[in-house]
């Protein structure tokens, strides 16, 4: 029978099927961060259970990490404090491999992972985290759980898992310039909307996606969740062997040849049968802007705001209504006279080396504009000391960037960094919900290039046509 | 985790659809190192005025839909981040069931997992109960998880699909992990050819 690499990499992690209820499935590598965790390993504790492999998990502090550099050692926030505190005491008592906000290895847990090739292809991967389907990039199944799951794998190395239904989302063709993986996926999640990958795994194909560098590939499949989907998935190539060669947890000597060979038997079969199919044409996509308070009220940015008025569904109209009422726009606007407040670069969607050199790009002897506050948040310490190396951070500062240290920062607003309410932020993360960069702040999801031009123009543009 | 027996309940509407789990707790709220008491903080945002005080024009603090154990919801309901904090929320607020078109497949694990029934019925279903509720709020719905029934006091009957595991589970009480290690010795199993098949995976490779 032909398989979808999603039934591929399920079928060879099937501990137990029981008639009667859910399939257990084995978990390669388990990820943590301080935010979903501490309950799990109470939970243990109280049970009197233990960590059954250890050697599994990697974690990190990043969702309540300061980015200031003076607020590292003396943390202003004490709940945020207590959280690290117990984080890295979990974690010596457990022998959980933890690189604390003091490693030079420290950063956003979805971009550590990779740089130390700790994720291979054809893994099963969780954490207490939806943005967990980063890793699908690698051709890993992973995917996002709740705290008690994270308990659960801790005490078992297994889930209980129903099988998800699969998606074929292939982008054909190649994009256009200034067109790049946040334009791609937030066109998908235009197309299909939030809820349109509900219960499916996504596999994105097409040469659109073989083109994208492995940083590209982990922004597609990170918003995999923001379409809904409980995981995304591309297959394991020539870039992706290339990318993991030599990382301090990628497999040495004789077995690089034999793991090599493993992951290039994952890939879809030719003709494997995905429930549902959707394509788009790269040609098509242009840069993107969310407008509203949900991923999928997006638009290509030389378009106008919507008319809620006349709109045919009457439910997306009433959305769009309560999102520009809250977003302060009125119907109609061209995006391109939309002005923003902040600028915020980072995320684990957006906070990766590709980004700043985009970022650098469009910013070289350019100044941020008055009245913009402009925030750049390397995803970890190797993102920075890399960008560094390159004179980014110069280039940055000299046009008025704050260049941070690494953490989740204003992708969620727990560490002190948020929006003031009715501040409007062109964002490089991946969430535009009502409240989520700072209660009444209002965040348009965009890419780092478009991001750093939205800073200099002091407002969104047409990087196409953008001087 | 407390078993899930049939009851008759207040049911509370909120006719949103996509209501997300930044709504249902703001990050500010996830930096406790417990479980307990995130029910003082579910819907903070829309809930409490700037100066604290319950908010009049939000549907939970409608003195009608006091004690509601029900949740009737709009479309999509819990999408986004995976946080469990969402559920244990909702869950120490005082709700048990959720009623639904459609749910973020996260959260509705999640929800399972804390002793909460998440129900998901058709379009017209959903608007039939938000109907009812709102012609006479207050009313009490009756949930009959063993026969999969849905019961209104004006004669609405609605039977619901559930995973026959998660039923079981939830009837029960009964402790995920405690069911998985009854098949530890196929997780080892599992652990032992892994080691042969895919040796650089483990620490002594």
């Amino acid at each position: 029978m032909k398989k979808t690499m999603y039934e591929k990499i399920w079928d060879s992690h099937l501990v137990h099927e029981p008639q009667a209820s859910t399939p257990i499935l084995y978990v390669d590598r388990h990820l943590m961060h301080e935010v979903t965790s501490p309950q799990a390993f109470e939970g243990l504790r109280i049970a009197n259970r233990s960590v059954r492999n250890p050697h599994s998990i990697l974690a990190t502090m990043d969702h309540c990490v300061p980015t200031k550099a003076a607020d590292r050692i003396n943390l202003p926030d004490p709940i945020g404090k207590k959280q690290i505190e117990v984080m890295a005491s979990n974690c010596e008592d457990n022998a959980i491999n933890l690189y604390d906000m003091k490693s030079p290895n420290n950063g956003v847990i979805h971009i550590v992972v990779p740089e130390h090739g700790f994720v291979h292809p054809g893994m099963v991967v969780c954490c207490g985290d939806s943005h967990t389907a980063t890793h699908g990039a690698f051709g890993a199944l992973a995917f996002g759980i709740g705290t008690s799951e994270v308990e659960h794998i801790m005490a078992t190395q297994t889930i209980q898992q129903q099988k998800s239904k699969t998606m074929l989302v292939e982008v054909t063709g190649s994009l256009k310039p200034f067109v790049t993986a946040k334009d791609i996926v937030l066109a998908i999640i235009g197309k299909i909307g939030t809820a349109g990958g509900t219960g499916h795994v996504i596999e994105f194909a097409g040469q659109a996606i073989r083109e994208l560098s492995m940083e590209g590939r982990m922004t597609v499949c990170n918003m995999a969740i923001e379409g809904g989907a409980r995981a995304g998935l591309i297959a394991p190539d020539q870039k992706t062997i290339d990318f993991l060669r030599g990382k301090e947890f990628a497999p040495k000597g004789e077995y690089w040849d034999q793991a090599v060979d493993y992951w290039n038997s994952l890939a879809s079969d030719e003709g494997a049968q995905f429930d549902t199919v959707v394509t788009l044409d790269a040609a098509d996509i242009a840069p993107q802007v969310t407008w509203g308070t949900s991923p999928e009220q997006v638009l290509a940015v030389n378009q106008s705001l919507p008319t809620p008025s006349t709109m045919e569904d009457s439910i997306k109209a009433l959305a769009a209504k309560s999102a520009l009422d809250y977003m302060g726009l009125e119907a109609g606007t061209k995006m391109t006279d939309v002005p923003v407040d902040v600028v915020f670069v980072g995320s684990c969607t957006n906070g990766r080396i590709e980004d700043f050199r985009a970022l650098a790009h469009v910013s070289k002897g350019k100044k941020v504009a008055n009245g913009v506050q402009a925030i750049a948040v390397p995803g970890s310490y190797p993102v920075k000391q890399m960008a560094e190396q390159e004179g980014l951070d110069k280039i940055l500062t000299d046009a008025g960037w704050e260049w941070r240290e690494p953490g989740c920062s204003m992708c969620l607003a727990m560490n002190g960094d948020y929006l003031k309410p009715g501040q409007r932020c062109a964002s490089t993360s991946n969430r535009n919900f009502e409240g989520r960069q700072g209660k009444g702040g209002r965040t348009h999801l965009v890419s780092p290039a478009m991001a750093g031009a939205a800073a200099i123009a002091g407002k969104f543009v047409d990087l196409r046509d953008w001087d | 985790m407390q078993a899930y027996t049939k009851h008759s309940s207040i049911a509370a509407v909120m006719n949103r659809a996509n209501v997300d789990t930044d709504q249902i707790i703001p990050k500010q709220f996830l930096k406790k190192v417990e479980r307990t008491g995130f029910g003082a903080h579910l819907f903070h945002d829309w809930r409490f005025l700037e100066d604290g005080s319950d908010n009049p024009d939000f549907e939970l603090n409608r003195p009608e839909f006091k004690g509601a154990k029900i949740l009737i919801a709009g479309d999509n309901f819990g999408c986004g981040s995976s946080r469990e904090h969402a559920p244990w929320s909702i869950a120490d607020y005082g709700f048990n069931t959720i009623i639904s078109t459609s749910y973020a497949d996260i959260f509705f694990s999640n929800c399972f997992k804390n002793g909460m029934l998440p129900i998901r019925v058709d379009a017209p279903t959903l608007k039939a109960l938000m109907d009812e509720v709102e012609a006479s709020p207050g009313i009490e719905i009756t949930i009959d998880l063993e026969s999969q029934k849905i019961t209104t006091p004006a004669g609405l009957s609605i039977d619901f699909e559930v995973d026959a595991f998660r039923k079981e589970t939830l009837l029960q009480g009964l402790d995920d992990i405690a069911w998985t290690l009854t098949h530890e010795q196929k997780i080892t199993d599992f652990e032992t050819q892994n080691k042969k098949q895919l040796p650089w995976l483990w620490p002594s490779a």
